[in-house]
This record gives structure tokens, sequence and C-alpha cells, in this order.
């Protein structure tokens, strides 16, 4: 079996240069790839294109490369949780791009699958469909959307093993397979690497084929945005 | 006696109805959970990527990895299943989640909503609500009638950025229960103590009287 396992997160970086486009998975701060960010931080690589569905917290997850400057565009959805960012987009700093959440992950599916363009109805007749072609079918109308892809795609699994097969923990799952589709590089980084073999083919989310590097995660802080508990 | 948030949330349980896969919003649509009379079955969908959330978790049960698209720590139920946000939104534009609920700004008498940015303020993005707009079958609205300054938020046409168009079919507002028809929105249910006429003059959009109107039962 092909072995996908690079010695750490330095390895897996190798080739990230200023100005790509890159995917980041994770929907809020779950299922972020923790290890890579803080490699992106280190290694200082700026004007980066950023796919992502959110931009992270103030102080953590992709928060912190707007605080270093390091982002020039951000491809999100939903980015209210973050005031750097604010001050940055109200400053002209950053430029941003709001997909329909949907819309956003049909684009990097698409991009990972080969489909140049699909329709959408989500955004017609609002100003997401300014630009757009539209035609209708079956009487509804629909928006021509573009697939995504990028120069490196940075998703985070549960586990993986040494062929590149991965598998996510609960709604970790999110952004992750498709992103891991629609890199030219996608990095995985696990929290267990086990031989291949010890996974059950079954129960693989994301197939090797999709994954070129893949190592473990140093640590995991896996902060909570909204902890929220019941008494009893 | 206008109904407060949690009295919505109440009013709106009762379109649920049994076998329902439903989507909630943030805010009030959240509440709604809490009141769904004891032996209906629902599922509630996150459009994150889970079928059947659960309540949020003790302390102990807390996992980082598992929340719904508010953030929130969750936890899952017995038959729950986890999925990608690209088969979520499959579901959602496949039209396979039966019932829609959520917040707005302001709803037109053609169905059209806003909801999602306020020019000139900090804009947050959309996150997955004009997917769920474009495509669920059924989309019920919680709100307040007006604004703070009394302006009627149940408009001609809506006045803020739309997020979709012609999708809204009920409104639950802290006065009354309405519909919207081809000729603008219907009174159904009032609530205790408010008048047609009080209602009429919070509302700017075409408003339809047809004989005796309900209050609103709890």
């Amino acid at each position: 079996m092909i072995n996908k396992t690079v010695k750490n997160v330095q390895e897996a970086l190798q080739g990230v240069e200023n100005g790509m486009t890159l995917m980041l998975g994770g929907f809020g701060l779950c299922g972020i790839p923790e290890n890579c960010i803080n490699e992106l931080l280190r290694l200082g690589v700026t004007d980066l294109t950023c796919i992502s569905n959110n931009a992270g917290v103030d102080d953590f997850g992709i928060g912190l490369l707007l605080q270093k400057r390091q982002v020039k565009k951000m491809i999100a959805s939903y980015v209210g949780e973050n005031a750097e960012f604010e001050r940055q987009l109200l400053t002209g700093e950053l430029e941003v791009e709001l997909n329909p959440q949907g819309t956003l992950a049909e684009r990097i599916r698409a991009g990972g699958a080969g489909i140049p363009a699909f329709f959408t109805p989500a955004g017609y007749g609002t100003e997401v469909g300014e630009g757009k072609e539209s035609r209708e079918f079956n009487g509804k109308m629909y928006l021509m959307e573009t697939w995504l892809k990028a120069d490196f795609a940075f998703v985070k699994a549960w586990k993986g093993d040494t062929a590149g097969n991965l598998i996510y923990k609960g709604t970790a799952r999110n952004f992750n397979p498709m992103m891991a589709t629609a890199g030219k590089i996608t990095v995985a980084e696990v929290e267990e690497l086990v031989p291949a073999g010890e996974l059950d083919p079954n129960m693989i989310h994301t197939p090797g084929i999709f994954v070129q590097r893949i190592f473990q995660g140093e640590k995991y802080e896996k902060r909570i945005e909204q902890r929220t508990v019941r008494s009893t | 006696m206008s109904l407060d948030k949690n009295q919505i949330a109440k009013r709106i349980a009762q379109e649920v109805k049994n076998g329902m896969y439903v989507n909630l919003g943030i805010g009030i649509p959240t509440l709604v959970a809490n009141y769904i009379p004891h032996g209906i079955e629902v599922v509630l969908q996150s459009e994150n990527g889970l079928l059947g959330m659960g309540p949020f978790p003790t302390e102990d049960q807390v996992d980082a990895d598992l929340i719904n698209a508010g953030k929130q720590t969750i936890t899952t139920l017995p038959g729950s299943s986890i999925f990608s946000s690209a088969d979520s939104f499959g579901m959602i534009r496949g039209e396979h989640v039966d019932l829609t609920i959520l917040g707005a700004m302001e709803v037109s008498e053609k169905g059209d909503i806003a909801n999602w940015k306020i020019p000139g303020k900090m804009v947050k993005g959309m996150g997955g609500a004009m997917d769920l707009v474009a495509s669920a079958k059924n989309i019920i609205v919680a709100m307040q009638h007006t604004a703070r300054d009394g302006s009627s938020k149940l408009l001609k046409e809506c006045t803020l950025p739309i997020t979709g168009l012609k999708c809204v079919k009920k409104i639950v507002t802290d006065l009354c229960v309405m519909e919207v028809t081809d000729k603008g929105f219907k009174l159904l249910e009032r609530a205790p103590g408010v008048s047609v006429e009080d209602i009429q003059k919070a509302t700017e959009g075409t408003l339809i009287v047809e004989g005796d109107i309900p209050e609103v039962q709890l």
C-alpha cells in the first residue's frame, strides 16, 4: 500500500507559499486542523486566500492567521465571531466573499468531483446572485455556481491510516470530507495514525486516494465556542 | 397580552406533526424543541451535519466534536446519524426536510424574507439561511411584529437585503398567527386580548381578515 505518512507538520506543509489558495476544514472551531494552522503561523506565509466555512475566533483557528495579517481573502459562509475580522473588513485590508453554506459545501464537493459548475436555488433573487447566470428548471429559478479548488487542503480527522484513509468523529466531519477531495495537495492531520489494515474498510469516510500527506497531530486543544450544558 | 418568546415557540410547536424532519434556526426557533407535545416523534436536523439532535449534554458528557449549527455542545439520540455538510445541504435542497422554522427581521406579503444582513452594520454572513429558505417545503417564521420604534416588520416589500423570495408559508409573531397567501397576510389567530385593529395597525403589508378571528390557544 502506498505510504502517505510524513514525519511531522513541517514536512506536511512543505511547498506552501505566499499567495496560495488554501482550504481549511471545520465548522466553527469544531474539526479544524489545529496543527496545520499553527505551522502556517510559524511559516508566516502571506497573501493567502482561505476557503473555510468560518474564520475562527479572535485568538483561535483562522483568527490567528488574521491577527498576523496573513490572509488576503476569505471565502466563507459565516464570520460573525471575530472582531479582528470585522476590523480588517471595514478598513478594506481583507477581501471577503460570502457564500450560502450549502453552496460553499457543494462548490468544494464539485471541485473535487470534476464538476465545473452546477445550479442551486440558494441565493436566487438576493445579492448573492448578482452577476451570476440564472436559469429556470421546472418552473423554479436557479443560480449557476462554480467549483472551488485549492493549492493545499488542510483537513482534520479522528483516525487515519498510513494509506491516507480517514475516519471523522461526530460533527467534526462537517467540511473536511469535501475539502479532502479538492486540494491539489491534501494534508490530513489525525488524532491517531495507525498502520494500513487496522481500520475497517467499511468504515472509511475519506478514501486514501484523496490524501497526499498524513501525520498525527502533536496535540489538540479542541476549544469549545458555546459550552452549553444541562444540570441533570 | 402579546405573546412572549416562549409562547411564540409553544404556538409554533403545534405545527410540528408526528414523523417530521425539522430544522430549527437560532433564537426563538430553538425554543420550539422544548414544547413539542408528548407522543409526537420528530427528528431535528442540525445543518452542520447531524440528524437526531439530542438535548444539551451534562457536564461529563460534553464533547468538543459534537456541536449544533449554533456551535453549542449537544448530544446524539438512539437512531441519530452524522454526515458531511455537503450531504446535509443535499437533504435541505433535495426537500427531504419537512419543516424549517426560523427567525426574520422582515417578511413581505409575498412571503419574501430578510434575515441575514443589515447594511452599514457588521456583516456576519448568511450561513445556511439562504439554502434553507430556497428549498424548504414548509417554512414557519418566528418574529416580533414590530421593531423597537414601532415600525412594522410585516411589509409590502422587504427593505433589508433579501434572504429568499416567496418562501414563507406561516408567521407567528407576538401579536398573531398569519398565513402568506397570493393576496397577502391572512390573519388566522390573534394573541389573547390583542384586537384585529391592533394587528392591522402593526402590519404595513396587506392584511386579510375573514370572519371572526379566534385567540391563540396555548
